[in-house]
């Protein structure tokens, strides 16, 4: 209920600012949802929403389920930590830009190159937050379950990765921003549909209601995979946890 | 089956760079169905002692002798149970093989029945000792390990628990070296008593009780408490001639 009060909020102030600046800076709300709906019914929304879509899910679960194995292995392996560290650093502060062009250049300007430039963005992160993560395991729960000789999969399955949990959690909650804000500008400098695509459209003809016709939509369903998805997994990892009456 | 202990010291690194013996040389040993008790100061080592002989701290010098593949079920000081899961899961876990039957028995002996479902979170810590035992004792040990498992309990409630120990000990053969500040509890459960030095710890004393556990009533308990304090003002006494 309070949430939809403050969504309500936001757009109220998003009519009055409209109607102070003008339309062609800053349409209000019913002008892009006009857009929104012409777009949908030509089909042309859900495609371009839909390649996106596919890019930020095949990206996102690339770089999180490579980035957590590496970052539960620098955890635990001193070594791993010592070697990869430097390269972590670098990773992180290479600009998404870099990445993004370097991979056109290097791999051609295709949807491999693409997804694994987004990929490499978000990976340093989940490496990072996962590595803190395994540092911070229980190691008295650890010896626990070495003195009862508890098979390693089981171990890890019950005793490590519930511990695990609100840092896979963390983790990809800013994942799934960091890359679907990345993987906009990957469209824009090197494919041909998504939603980035069509952004860069809307620049070169000044077109604002197009523009945020589809930022606006991209973000609605980026909330929604947030409530739906990522809110119930959390709920579910931390039920354990006595709450308070 | 024996487990048979031989360390011959065990060092700490400190941060100023130095070493510290933690523990002394130290032997013994423990046979089928017998309770060992280490008894000590604070802070001697004995948890330390204990990490070794349960193979989870493999940088000492000396040899530990475990029976092959012999199971351990193990009682920490501190519960440590999976917060993030049931009792029962936490039971489970520890003791797949464990029966439906074996596992309801244990239950009702430790009073755990309207708690199966419940998280450690919701526990008190006198439940949560009891949830730590059974777990213990659902893996059907062939060492039990229990590192003081009634401390800071209330004498009432450690009371029952130590009885439920010495039911849970007697229904099958195990050896049992329980880590104790109690000399109570020690000489109603225990067969032999070691007494440790502060630290490095090493054993000063060794002392059998002929009487069987279940033998044991007030009075020859009494006995036997008496004869230890003879026994330590005799040392003392011997130590104050020399």
């Amino acid at each position: 209920m309070l949430r939809l009060l403050s969504i309500a909020l936001l757009l109220a102030i998003w009519w009055t600012a409209a109607l102070f600046v003008g339309g062609a800076k800053l349409p209000s709300p019913p002008a892009v949802l006009n857009v929104i709906v012409a777009e949908a019914t030509s089909g042309a929304l859900f495609l371009h929403l839909g390649a996106t879509l596919a890019r930020v899910a095949l990206s996102f679960v690339l770089a999180m389920s490579l980035g957590s194995a590496i970052g539960y292995w620098m955890g635990r392996v001193k070594l791993a930590d010592r070697l990869g560290d430097p390269w972590l650093i670098l990773l992180l502060n290479l600009p998404a830009l870099v990445v993004i062009v370097l991979a056109y250049i290097w791999a051609g300007l295709t949807e491999a190159a693409a997804i694994a430039a987004i990929a490499i963005n978000k990976l340093p992160t989940a490496v990072v937050t996962l590595r803190e993560g395994t540092r911070a395991l229980d190691r008295s729960l650890d010896e626990m379950a070495t003195v009862f000789a508890m098979p390693r999969w089981r171990a890890f399955r019950h005793v490590v990765l519930p511990q695990l949990a609100p840092y896979i959690a963390a983790s990809s909650r800013s994942g799934l921003s960091l890359v679907w804000k990345i993987v906009l500008v990957a469209e824009l400098l090197g494919r041909p549909n998504g939603v980035g695509f069509e952004i860069g459209v809307a620049f070169q003809l000044f077109d604002t209601p197009r523009l945020l016709a589809y930022s606006l939509t991209f973000a609605a369903v980026v909330l929604v995979i947030e409530t739906a998805l990522v809110q119930p997994f959390e709920a579910r990892a931390t039920r354990w946890r006595p709450r308070a009456a | 089956m024996r487990l048979e202990v031989e360390i011959t010291g065990k060092a700490f690194k400190n941060a100023a760079g130095g070493t510290q013996d933690v523990l002394a040389p130290i032997k013994f040993s423990l046979g089928d169905g017998e309770v060992g008790v280490l008894i000590g100061p604070s802070g001697c080592g004995k948890s330390t002692m204990l990490r070794i002989i349960l193979g989870l701290d493999p940088d000492f010098q000396g040899t530990v002798a475990r029976p092959p593949n012999a199971r351990i079920g193990m009682v920490f000081q501190e519960p440590r149970l999976l917060p993030w899961r049931s009792v029962e899961q936490n039971v489970r876990l520890a003791a797949p093989a464990v029966s439906d039957a074996k596992l309801s028995e244990l239950f009702r002996i430790l009073e755990l029945e309207a708690h199966r479902s419940h998280y450690p979170g919701e526990l008190s810590l006198g439940l949560a000792r009891r949830v730590a035992l059974a777990r213990a004792f659902a893996v059907e040990p062939d060492i039990l390990v229990l590192d003081e498992p009634l401390a800071s309990l209330d004498d009432a409630l450690s009371g029952r628990l130590r009885d439920e120990i010495a039911t849970l000990v007697a229904s099958r053969p195990v050896m049992t070296l329980l880590v104790t500040h109690s000399l109570d509890d020690a000489v109603r459960l225990g067969d032999r008593l070691f007494f440790l030095s502060p630290r490095p710890a090493r054993i000063v004393a060794e002392v059998p009780i002929g009487t069987p556990r279940d033998a044991r009533g007030e009075a020859e308990i009494a006995a036997i408490k008496a004869g230890l304090a003879r026994r330590a003002q005799g040392d003392r006494a011997e130590r104050d001639v020399s």
